[in-house]
C-alpha cells in the first residue's frame, strides 16, 4: 500500500481566488487570526474567573498562566507541522500512547483510587492525554485514504483502534476520559459518512448493553454518580452535596450575578471543586446569566470557526481530524456545563480553557494547533503525487 | 483531467466525500446549536425562573441565625446582697449533626480535657432527647484556661466541637437559699415538649429553666427576651462576620424581703436539726427569713446533677430536698390556742373571767376516753383563759371546744389562713388541714364526733399546718385580724409589689388585748411555758409554745421519750411576735423531734429576733445618715 503519494486535489486550481490577499502574514505563521482571537478571549475570561474561584490565589493564577504559555507555544509549534507528516506519524503516536498506558499499570501513580499518572520526576503526566489526539488522528489517517463512506471492514478496524485505548483507560479506572476518547474517534467515523444503519444499530446495541454495563463493569462510585444525578436530594451531605451546591450557586447568581469575587457559594467554600470541574458555577454565580451567555457564545464561535476550517480543509485526513477535534471540544464543554448544572452525571471533565489544568491544557491547545495547521494548509496543486 | 485516470479514482469520489462531510458537519453544528440552547435554557431556568428559591438556599447556606440568650435576672436580698447571679463559664459542646464519629470525638476530647463519667452520662442523656437541629449539647462546663488552650490548638481536627462562653447561674450563698431561690437546671425533654411555639421562641439559645423556688415562680420575669444574631459562616461553619443583630434584653432583677442576716441567724440556730422557721414582716406580709433544714447546694443542679449525688440527696432520711416551710405539714399543737381562745371570747362562749375545774383529764358524757392534760395532775383546781394560754392548759380548751363546736371553730380559724394555701410566691406549697364536718365526710367518709373537736382544739388529731401558715396566723393575730399576703419578692425590676390584704377580721379591742397579754405572759410571766426564753431576751415578745405528737399514745400508756427512737420524739413548735408594744415581726418555728423547747426552738426564736432588732438598728442608723450624706455631698 503506497499511501504516501495519495494526496488529492478536490478543487480546480483557480477555484479559490481569495487566498491571494491580506492573509499573508497569518498564513506564513500558520495561525488563523479569528480562531486565535476567540481562544484568547475565552482564556482571558477563564483567568478572571479562576482568580475568583481560587480564592484570589496569585499562585494558582501564575501556575495557570505558565501552562497557558506552554499550551499556546505547543499550539504554535504544532501549527507549523505539515499535515502529511502528522498523518504518517499517527500510528507512532498511537503506539507510543498505548505503551505508556501500559506503563501506568507498572509504574503508575495513584490518585483517588485510580492509577492514571506517570511520574517523570519533575512533573506528572497522563498517557491518556496523548491518546486524546492520537486516536482521532489515526482513525482520520486510516479513513483518509479509504473509500468513503467507510465499508464494514474499515469501520471494524476503526472501532478496534478506538476500543483498545478506551478499554485500557476504563480499567484505570477513568470513565470520563475513556468515553471522551471513544467519542473523539467515533466522531471521525460519523464525519466520514458512516452509514446511518450502522449508527442506529450501534445506538440500539449501546442501549441494550446498559444493564450488563451497570451490573458488571461500572464501579460503585460511578454508579453513585449516576444515582446522585437522578436524585441529588437523596443524599444531601454526601454525594448530592456537589450538585446541590453548584445549582444553588448558579441559581442564586440570577441574571446579573453577585459580582466578581463576591459569590458567597464559592468564596465561602460551599462549592466544592470550584476552581476545577465546577468553575462554571462560580462564573454563573458571580456574572449571572449574562456571563454564562457570553461564555457559551464564545464557545459557539470557536466551534463554528473550527467547523468552517474543517469544511474548507484541503484533504480528507485534515478535514476529518479538524472536525473531530472541534466537535470533541464541544463535547467537553457540553459535558462539563451539563454536569455542573445538573443535567448530566458528574464525570470529572474540566471546562476547557477555564478550569485550572495542567497537561490537559497543553493537549487541548495541541488540538487547536492541528486546527490552525489545517486552516493554513497549503493548497495542493500537485497532481498525482508529491 | 490527469488525476481522474489514476487507479484510485474508482475508489475515491472526492466530491461526494466532501458533500457527505459537509452534510455531516452541518448536522453536527446544528446539534451543537441545539445542545447549547438546551444548556442556555437550563441556566435560564436556574437563574431566572427559580432564582428566588436558590437565593434563599444560598442565604440559608451562608447566614446562620443564632439566638443570643438574654442575661437572666439577678436575685438580691433586701440589703442588696446577691443570692443568684450569672457567672461566665466556658462550655465544651458538640453539635451532633456535624460530628461524624461521636465516640471517637469524645475519646479524643478526653485526652485534651478532663471528662468525667457523669459528664458523659449527662451528655448522652441530653443527646437522646429531642432538640432543635444543630443545637450544641454541652459535654463539659467550666473549662479552665489550660483546657481552653489545648482545645484551641487541636480545634482543626475536631469537627462539630464548639467552645462557647456562656453565663451559668451561680448561687453564691449555696445551701442557705436553696429552698427559697431554688435553682435552674437544663431544660429537659418534657419541658421542651410542653412549650408552645411562642415559648419555644423565647427559649432559643437558653439552655436552662427555673425548676423550683423563685427561679420557677418568676421564670417569665427572670428570663428576659432572646436576641438574634445573623452571622455569615463558611462551609465549615466558621463564623466570619455579624451581618445584623437584635440585642437581647436581660431579665428583670428580683429584690426580696429576705434579710440575709436573719436568714443566716435562723439557719445557724437550726443547724444540725430537721426543722423550719418562717419570719414575716407584720406590716407588709413580706417574708424576712425562711429556713428549712437540712438543705442542699443548689449549684449541683445547675449543670445537671450526677445520679450519685442526686440519690444521696433524695434518699436521705433527713429529706434535704423537702422544703419544710411550705411542704411540711405538722400538727400545730398548742400554738393554735390563742386563736381559739379569741374565738371563744368572740363567740361569747367564754369570758375573760370564765374558770373551769381541771382534774388533769377531760371526759365527755357517755365516753370512757380520757382526754389527758399534758401536765400530770393539771394546773390547779380551776383554770381561766389566761392561765390556759400562759401555761398551755388543755382541759380548758377541751371544754371550750365541746361548747363551741367544730363549725364555729372552723369558721374562726379560716380567718387566720388555716387550711388554705397562702399563695406565697414559690411553688409546691401545701394547704395543711383545718378540719370541718364537710372535710371529714369527704376525706374520711365519717361523721364528726365531739371528740374530734377536742383534738382539734389543741392542734392535734386531723389538724395540719405548714410553718408558713403558722407564721401567717401569728402575724394576723399581731395585726388584730388583718391578714396580709405573704410574699418573698418586694420588687421586680423597678416595680414594687404592693402589700395585699387577704382577710380583715373584726374582733373587740378588749379581746385582742387580752389574748396578746396572755401570749406576752407565755414568755414574760414566771409561769409561762416560754419563760426560760423570756429571761434571755432584752426586749419583750409574745408567743405560744406547741408540741406535736408524732406517734399517738394509746390509752393508759405512759409517755416515755427514752423508749422512742429519735424520729418518734415530739416536734416542738413556737410562734411569736414582737415587740409586744407595737409588733412588727411574727415568726413560727418547728423543730422536728425536738422534744424540749429549751434547746431546740427557743434558741432559734432568740437568734432571729436578735438579728432582726440588730438589723432594724442598722437600718435606722442608715436612714438617719442618709440626709447627712446628702447634705455633705451638697
Amino acid at each position: 500500500m503506497s499511501l504516501s503519494s495519495q494526496d488529492f486535489i478536490r478543487r480546480l486550481p483557480d477555484s479559490t481566488q481569495h487566498f491571494a490577499r491580506g492573509e499573508g502574514f497569518w498564513r506564513k505563521i500558520h495561525i488563523d487570526p479569528l480562531m486565535l482571537l476567540f481562544l484568547l478571549s475565552v482564556t482571558a475570561y477563564g483567568l478572571i474567573v479562576l482568580y475568583s474561584a481560587s480564592g484570589e490565589s496569585e499562585w494558582m493564577l501564575k501556575r495557570q498562566l505558565v501552562f497557558f504559555t506552554l499550551a499556546y507555544g505547543a499550539m504554535f509549534a504544532v501549527a507549523q507541522i505539515e499535515l502529511s507528516l502528522l498523518r504518517r506519524w499517527a500510528p507512532w503516536f498511537y503506539a507510543i500512547g498505548l505503551v505508556m498506558l501500559g506503563l501506568v499499570y507498572v509504574v503508575g501513580v495513584g490518585a483517588k483510587g485510580a492509577q492514571r499518572w506517570i511520574s517523570l520526576g519533575f512533573f506528572r503526566f497522563q498517557p491518556s492525554e496523548i491518546l486524546k489526539i492520537a486516536v482521532p488522528m489515526l482513525v482520520a489517517a486510516y479513513l483518509g485514504t479509504r473509500m468513503l463512506p467507510p465499508s464494514l471492514k474499515h469501520t471494524v478496524v476503526c472501532l478496534i483502534i478506538i476500543a483498545v485505548p478506551t478499554v485500557l483507560i476504563l480499567k484505570q479506572p477513568d470513565l470520563g476520559t475513556s468515553l471522551l476518547i471513544a467519542i473523539s474517534g467515533l466522531i471521525v467515523l460519523f464525519l466520514a459518512g458512516l452509514r446511518w444503519r450502522y449508527i442506529v444499530g450501534s445506538v440500539m446495541a449501546v442501549l441494550l448493553s446498559l444493564w450488563p454495563m451497570w451490573t458488571f463493569v461500572m464501579k460503585d462510585y460511578q454508579k453513585q454518580r449516576v444515582l446522585t444525578l437522578l436524585d441529588p436530594e437523596a443524599d444531601k451531605l454526601g454525594a448530592g452535596w456537589n450538585i446541590i451546591q453548584s445549582k444553588t450557586a448558579i441559581g442564586s447568581g440570577g441574571v446579573n450575578g453577585k459580582g466578581w469575587l463576591t459569590g458567597t457559594q464559592s468564596q465561602l467554600d460551599f462549592l466544592p471543586e470550584s476552581h476545577t470541574d465546577f468553575i462554571i458555577a462560580v462564573l454563573a454565580e458571580e456574572f449571572g446569566l449574562i456571563g454564562v451567555l457570553c461564555l457559551i457564545g464564545l464557545y459557539f464561535l470557536i466551534i463554528s470557526r473550527g467547523v468552517y476550517i474543517s469544511w474548507t480543509a484541503q484533504t480528507t485526513f485534515s478535514r476529518l481530524l479538524a472536525g473531530s477535534i472541534t466537535l470533541t471540544f464541544f463535547v467537553y464543554v457540553f459535558v462539563n456545563i451539563g454536569m455542573v448544572s445538573g443535567l448530566l452525571p458528574v464525570v470529572g471533565v474540566p471546562l476547557p480553557l477555564v478550569s485550572l489544568g495542567g497537561t490537559s491544557i497543553v493537549t487541548l491547545m495541541t488540538g487547536f494547533g492541528i486546527i490552525m495547521a489545517v486552516a493554513t494548509e497549503k493548497k495542493k496543486v500537485t497532481l498525482g503525487g508529491s | 483531467m490527469n488525476w481522474a485516470s489514476t487507479e484510485h479514482h474508482r475508489f475515491k469520489d472526492h466530491v461526494n466525500e466532501a458533500n457527505t462531510f459537509t452534510r455531516r458537519v452541518a448536522l453536527a453544528l446544528l446539534l451543537v446549536f441545539i445542545l447549547f440552547c438546551i444548556l442556555i435554557y437550563r441556566f435560564y431556568s436556574l437563574q431566572v425562573v427559580h432564582y428566588e428559591n436558590y437565593v434563599t438556599l444560598s442565604d440559608r447556606n451562608r447566614i446562620q441565625v443564632r439566638p443570643v440568650p438574654p442575661n437572666r435576672g439577678l436575685i438580691y436580698d433586701r440589703n442588696g446582697e446577691l443570692l443568684a447571679e450569672n457567672r461566665p463559664s466556658f462550655t465544651l459542646s458538640l453539635v451532633k449533626e456535624r460530628v461524624r464519629d461521636m465516640d471517637g470525638t469524645i475519646a479524643r476530647l478526653s485526652e485534651l480535657v478532663d471528662i468525667s463519667e457523669s459528664d458523659k452520662e449527662n451528655f448522652f442523656k441530653y443527646l437522646k432527647q429531642r432538640r432543635r437541629p444543630f443545637e450544641p449539647v454541652a459535654l463539659r462546663y467550666r473549662l479552665d484556661e489550660e483546657e481552653m488552650a489545648r482545645l484551641a490548638v487541636n480545634k482543626f481536627d475536631l469537627k462539630g466541637v464548639e467552645v462557647n462562653a456562656e453565663l451559668v447561674r451561680y448561687y453564691p450563698k449555696g445551701e442557705l437559699y436553696a429552698h427559697i431561690v431554688g435553682y435552674v437546671g437544663r431544660i429537659n425533654e418534657s419541658e421542651l415538649n410542653s412549650f408552645d411555639e411562642e415559648t419555644d421562641k423565647l427559649y432559643r439559645g437558653t439552655h436552662s429553666i427555673g425548676k423550683i423556688g423563685l427561679e420557677k415562680h418568676y421564670e417569665s420575669q427572670l428570663l428576659g427576651t432572646v436576641g438574634v444574631e445573623y452571622i455569615e459562616t463558611n462551609a465549615h461553619g466558621r463564623a466570619l462576620r455579624t451581618i445584623d443583630e437584635v440585642e437581647p434584653q436581660a431579665g428583670q432583677d428580683l429584690h426580696l424581703h429576705i434579710d440575709s442576716v436573719m436568714q443566716q441567724a435562723g439557719a445557724d440556730a437550726l443547724a444540725g436539726r430537721r426543722g423550719a422557721m418562717v419570719a414575716i414582716d407584720i406590716a407588709t406580709g413580706g417574708v424576712l427569713a425562711m429556713v428549712s433544714t437540712p438543705s442542699f447546694d443548689p449549684n449541683l443542679f445547675v449543670t445537671g446533677i450526677s445520679v450519685k449525688n442526686y440519690r444521696a440527696l433524695n434518699e436521705s432520711r433527713n429529706l434535704p430536698l423537702f422544703n419544710r416551710t411550705i411542704q411540711g405539714q405538722y400538727p400545730p399543737g398548742s400554738t393554735l390556742k390563742p386563736v381559739l381562745g379569741l374565738g371563744g371570747l368572740e363567740a361569747q362562749i367564754i369570758s375573760t373571767d370564765t374558770r373551769i375545774r381541771d382534774p388533769g383529764f377531760y371526759q365527755l358524757e357517755n365516753d370512757d376516753r380520757q382526754y389527758r392534760e399534758w401536765k400530770k395532775g393539771g394546773h390547779g383546781s380551776t383554770v381561766g383563759l389566761h392561765e390556759a394560754i400562759v401555761e398551755s392548759c388543755d382541759i380548758f380548751f377541751y371544754d371550750l371546744a365541746f361548747r363551741m363546736g367544730v363549725d364555729r371553730m372552723h369558721e374562726f380559724g379560716t380567718h387566720f389562713g388555716l387550711g388554705e394555701k397562702t399563695d406565697i410566691d414559690i411553688p409546691s406549697e401545701r394547704a395543711g388541714i383545718w378540719p370541718s364536718r364537710q372535710w371529714k365526710r369527704a376525706a374520711r367518709g365519717q361523721a364528726w364526733y365531739p371528740g374530734n373537736s377536742l383534738n382539734m382544739s389543741i392542734g392535734q388529731g386531723d389538724v395540719l399546718a405548714t410553718p408558713l401558715q403558722l407564721a401567717v396566723m401569728t402575724a394576723t393575730l399581731a395585726r388584730r385580724g388583718t391578714r396580709m399576703q405573704p410574699s418573698l419578692v418586694a420588687s421586680i425590676g423597678d416595680k414594687t409589689i404592693e402589700p395585699k390584704v387577704v382577710d380583715q377580721m373584726q374582733a373587740s379591742e378588749v379581746n385582742w388585748e387580752f389574748v396578746k397579754q396572755s401570749m406576752s405572759d407565755v414568755v414574760n410571766n414566771i409561769h409561762g411555758t416560754a419563760h426560760s426564753l423570756g429571761r434571755l431576751l432584752d426586749y419583750k415578745i409574745a408567743g405560744k409554745t406547741g408540741t406535736a405528737q408524732v406517734v399517738g399514745i394509746a390509752q393508759g400508756e405512759e409517755y416515755e421519750s427514752e423508749a422512742l427512737a429519735e424520729f418518734h420524739r415530739d416536734h416542738t413548735l413556737f410562734v411569736a411576735f414582737g415587740p409586744v408594744k407595737n409588733p412588727t415581726l411574727a415568726l413560727a418555728v418547728i423543730v422536728e423531734n425536738g422534744e424540749k423547747h429549751g434547746d431546740t426552738d427557743f434558741p432559734v426564736v432568740k437568734a432571729v429576733f436578735d438579728a432582726y432588732f440588730a438589723q432594724e438598728k442598722v437600718r435606722q442608723a442608715n436612714m438617719q445618715a442618709q440626709p447627712a450624706v446628702q447634705e455633705a455631698q451638697q
